[in-house]
C-alpha cells in the first residue's frame, strides 16, 4: 500500500512547474496588481491634492467656509439621495426578480429580465434629461398633493419647488438608475435557491407565498444585501443626472420637495469644478476624497454582512 | 502637465503644419490656381479660456480658417480663470475670459509678454430677465425689484413693488419661483455685478459667481435655467438673451424708462463703459456702469475679452495673433459672432478703438 502511495508527491512537486501555468499565473497576478495600484493611486492623488483644500481657512476658498462647513451639508446630501433611491429601488427590485424567477411564465420572464437589463445601458445624461425635461414638471402636482395633506411631516414641510427639482425627484431618477442592477443581482439569487428547500415548503403545504418567505427570502438575505450595496455604490457616486435634477444650495434639512435642497459631492464637483482655480480646486478635491472614504465604508459594511451571514445561506 | 505637454507640442505643431502650408502654397503656384488662399498667414494658434465665447469663436474659427486655409485654431473653453491662468504660463497664444486681468494678474502677464498686454472686448451678450407668468406678457421691471426678487424679499407677483412697475397689468396672486445657476458661471458674476450696483440695497449678495442666496431654485447651466423657468410656474430667472427661446423677458428700468433688452442696446454699454486708468493703450479694460441713466441701454451684458501680448518672439505667431483679433473685431467677424452665437455686436466708434490696440501687435525686435 505505501509503495503504491509513493509517486505522488512527485506528482504534485511537477504541477506548478508547467510554463503555461506559470505565465497564466504572472498575467492573472499582473491584472491584480493594476487594480491595487490604480486605487492606490487614486487615494494618494486625491490625499495628495485634497489636504491643502482641507487645511484652507475659510475666506481662501470660494464658499468662504471652513472645509467642515463646506463639506458637511454635501455628505448629508450625497446619504440622503441614495438613501431615498434605495428605499424606493430595493423593494421594487425584489418584487421584479421574483416575479421573474418564480412567478412569471417562463417565455415572459426572459423578456422582463432583457428589459431590466436595458436599463442598465441608458446612459445617465439620458436619466438626467429625462428627470428635468419629463419627471421634475409632471411630479409638481403630486408635490403640491403632499405638502397639502401631508405637511405636518418635516419631510415634506415646503412649501413645495413650482419645478418639481427637488432632491426626491433626483432619489427617483437614481433609484430608476439603479434598479437594474439591483433587480439583476437579486434574480440571480433566487434562482439558485437550492429545488429542495423549495419543494419541502410546498410538499409542507406552504402556499407559494409561504414558500417565497420560508426558503426562498432567508437563503438570499445576504445576497440582497450585497445587491442593495452595490447599488448604493451606484447612487452615491451619480453625477450627470443628479447635477442636471437638483435645484441645490448649501444646506442640510428634512425637506424633500421644496426647491432648496443639499447638493451631493459628485454633483457639486461637476458643478464648481469648471470655473474653479486655486485652493477652491484643492476643496473640491478633498469633498471627493470624502465620498472616496464613504463608498469604501459602505462596501467594507456590505462585506462584513454578507460575511456574517454566509453560514447560513448557501450563496457563497 | 498640461502646459508642459503644449508647450512641447505647440511648436511641434506649428512646424509640421508651417512645412505643410507651404508645400501646399508651392504646389497651388504651379498649378497656377487660387485654391491656396491669399493670406500669408498659416500655422496653428491655440486659445483657452471663458466657455461663454464658445459658440462665438466658434463661428469664427470656421470662417478664419476658411479665409485662411493654412492656419488651425483651437479654443479649450476651460472657463475664464483656467484661460487666464494658462495664458500667463505661457501655454496658450490667447486667452479669453469674462473679466479683465486684474493687477496681479496683469503684473504677471506683461512678464510673460516682455512688454504690454492686449486685452479688448470681442464677446458682449445681453442676459435676458426671463419669466413664466401666465397672462403677464409684457412685464417691467427696476433693478430694485429685481434684486428684492432674487433676494427673497419679494415672493408674490402681486407685491406692490411690481404693481408699481407695471401700473396697466393684471398681476396673479402667485407665488414668484427665483431660478439661478447651480453651477458657478459668469453669466452669475454679471448679473450680480448689475444688481449689486443698481438695485439700490435691495441686493445684498454682492457680485459673485457662486449663487450666494439660500433659497429659489437652482438649474444647471443656461439650458437648465432656461429649462427650469419653462417648467414652472411663476418663475423668474436670468440667462443668454440669444439662448431664451419662446419665455418672456422683462424690460428692464433704465433712467425713468424701460428698455426692451436688444442686441443693439446692449452693445451701447461699451459706449458708457468706463476704460480703467493707468493701463497701457492696447489694454481695454472696462468698468461697466451698470447704473447708467443713459436710454436706451441696457445695462445688464455679459462682456468677454480676448488677452494677447503685444510682441510674440515668433514673426508667424505675431502675425497669426494679429491677423485672428483682427479678424474677431472686424464688423464682419462681430456679425458673424451675432448670426451664429446671438451676440451683441461692438459699435462702430468702439469698434475704432478696438483696432487701433490690435494693430499694435508684431513680433518682439
Amino acid at each position: 500500500m505505501t509503495s503504491q502511495l509513493a509517486p505522488e508527491p512527485a506528482k504534485a512537486r511537477r504541477t506548478p512547474t508547467r510554463p503555461g501555468d506559470r505565465v497564466f499565473f504572472g498575467i492573472s497576478f499582473g491584472a491584480a496588481l493594476v487594480i491595487l495600484l490604480t486605487l492606490a493611486g487614486v487615494a494618494i492623488f486625491l490625499t495628495a491634492e485634497g489636504i491643502p483644500g482641507v487645511t484652507a481657512s475659510a475666506d481662501q476658498v470660494k464658499s468662504g467656509l471652513s472645509f467642515p462647513a463646506y463639506v458637511g451639508p454635501l455628505v448629508y446630501g450625497t446619504l440622503l439621495a441614495a438613501v431615498i433611491a434605495l428605499v424606493l429601488a430595493v423593494p421594487v427590485a425584489i418584487g421584479v426578480a421574483l416575479f421573474i424567477s418564480h412567478f412569471s411564465p417562463r417565455r415572459l420572464s426572459s423578456v422582463f429580465g432583457y428589459v431590466i437589463d436595458l436599463l442598465a445601458a441608458v446612459p445617465s445624461v439620458v436619466y438626467g434629461a429625462w428627470g428635468i425635461i419629463f419627471l421634475a414638471p409632471t411630479i409638481v402636482p403630486f408635490y403640491r398633493w403632499l405638502y397639502d395633506n401631508l405637511g405636518f411631516i418635516p419631510l415634506f414641510a415646503g412649501p413645495p419647488s413650482a419645478t418639481g427639482s427637488t432632491i426626491l425627484t433626483a432619489g427617483i431618477v437614481l433609484a430608476i438608475m439603479v434598479l437594474p442592477i439591483v433587480t439583476a443581482i437579486c434574480r440571480e439569487i433566487f434562482l439558485q435557491t437550492p429545488r429542495l428547500h423549495q419543494e419541502a415548503a410546498l410538499a409542507l403545504g406552504a402556499t407559494r407565498w409561504e414558500m417565497v418567505r420560508m426558503a426562498v427570502f432567508p437563503y438570499a438575505r445576504s445576497g440582497i444585501v450585497s445587491a442593495s450595496m452595490l447599488g448604493l455604490g451606484r447612487a452615491l457616486g451619480e453625477t450627470m443626472a443628479v447635477a442636471m435634477v437638483l435645484s441645490p444650495a448649501l444646506v442640510v434639512t428634512p425637506n424633500l420637495i421644496s426647491s432648496t435642497n443639499p447638493n451631493t459631492i459628485a454633483s457639486n464637483i461637476a458643478l464648481s469644478f469648471p470655473e474653479a482655480s486655486g485652493l477652491t480646486v484643492n476643496a473640491l478635491i478633498a469633498s471627493g476624497l470624502v465620498l472616496f472614504v464613504i463608498t469604501f465604508a459602505v462596501n467594507f459594511a456590505a462585506r462584513a454582512i454578507v460575511d456574517r451571514r454566509k453560514d447560513f445561506s448557501g450563496a457563497n | 502637465m498640461n502646459r508642459t505637454t503644449l508647450r512641447v507640442a505647440a511648436p511641434a505643431a506649428l512646424a509640421l503644419t508651417l512645412a505643410l502650408g507651404l508645400s501646399a502654397c508651392g504646389a497651388s503656384n504651379e498649378g497656377g490656381s487660387d485654391s491656396g488662399s491669399d493670406s500669408s498667414l498659416s500655422g496653428t494658434l491655440n486659445g483657452a479660456g471663458a466657455s461663454s465665447q464658445e459658440a462665438a469663436v466658434d463661428a469664427w474659427t470656421a470662417a478664419f480658417q476658411t479665409a485662411n486655409s493654412d492656419v488651425t485654431v483651437n479654443y479649450d473653453p476651460a472657463g475664464s480663470g483656467a484661460g487666464r491662468e494658462q495664458f500667463i504660463a505661457g501655454g496658450v497664444d490667447f486667452a479669453g475670459s469674462d473679466a479683465y486681468l486684474d493687477d496681479d494678474e496683469l503684473a504677471q502677464a506683461k512678464e510673460r509678454c516682455n512688454g504690454p498686454v492686449v486685452e479688448v472686448p470681442t464677446y458682449v451678450s445681453p442676459i435676458a430677465v426671463i419669466y413664466n407668468l401666465d397672462g403677464v406678457d409684457d412685464l417691467q421691471l427696476s433693478p430694485a425689484t429685481i434684486g428684492g426678487i432674487f433676494e427673497g424679499k419679494i415672493t408674490k407677483w402681486d407685491d406692490a413693488a411690481i404693481k408699481a412697475d407695471n401700473p396697466d397689468a393684471t398681476l396673479p396672486d402667485t407665488d414668484i419661483t427665483p431660478v439661478h445657476r447651480s453651477d458657478d458661471s459668469g453669466t452669475t458674476k454679471n448679473f450680480t455685478a448689475y444688481l449689486d450696483a443698481a438695485s439700490g440695497g435691495s441686493w445684498t449678495g454682492g457680485e459673485v459667481e457662486t449663487w450666494p442666496i439660500k433659497g429659489g431654485e437652482a438649474a444647471q447651466g443656461t439650458s437648465g435655467v432656461v429649462q427650469s423657468v419653462a417648467n414652472g410656474s411663476g418663475t423668474i430667472g436670468y440667462a443668454d438673451e440669444s439662448q431664451a427661446g419662446d419665455l418672456d423677458k422683462a424690460k428692464v428700468k433704465v433712467g425713468t424708462e424701460y428698455t426692451e433688452v436688444t442686441p443693439e442696446a446692449a452693445a451701447k454699454v461699451l459706449d458708457t463703459a468706463k476704460q480703467v486708468e493707468g493701463r497701457d493703450a492696447t489694454d481695454i479694460a472696462l468698468d461697466i456702469d451698470r447704473k447708467t441713466e443713459e436710454s436706451g441701454v441696457y445695462p445688464i451684458v455679459l462682456v468677454s475679452y480676448m488677452i494677447g501680448c503685444e510682441s510674440y518672439d515668433d514673426a508667424a505667431k505675431a502675425d497669426l495673433v494679429k491677423g485672428w483679433l483682427e479678424y474677431v473685431t472686424s464688423e464682419e467677424g462681430q456679425k458673424e459672432a451675432a448670426d451664429k452665437a446671438g451676440s451683441a455686436p461692438l459699435t462702430s466708434e468702439f469698434s475704432g478703438k478696438v483696432a487701433e490696440a490690435v494693430k499694435s501687435i508684431k513680433a518682439a525686435s
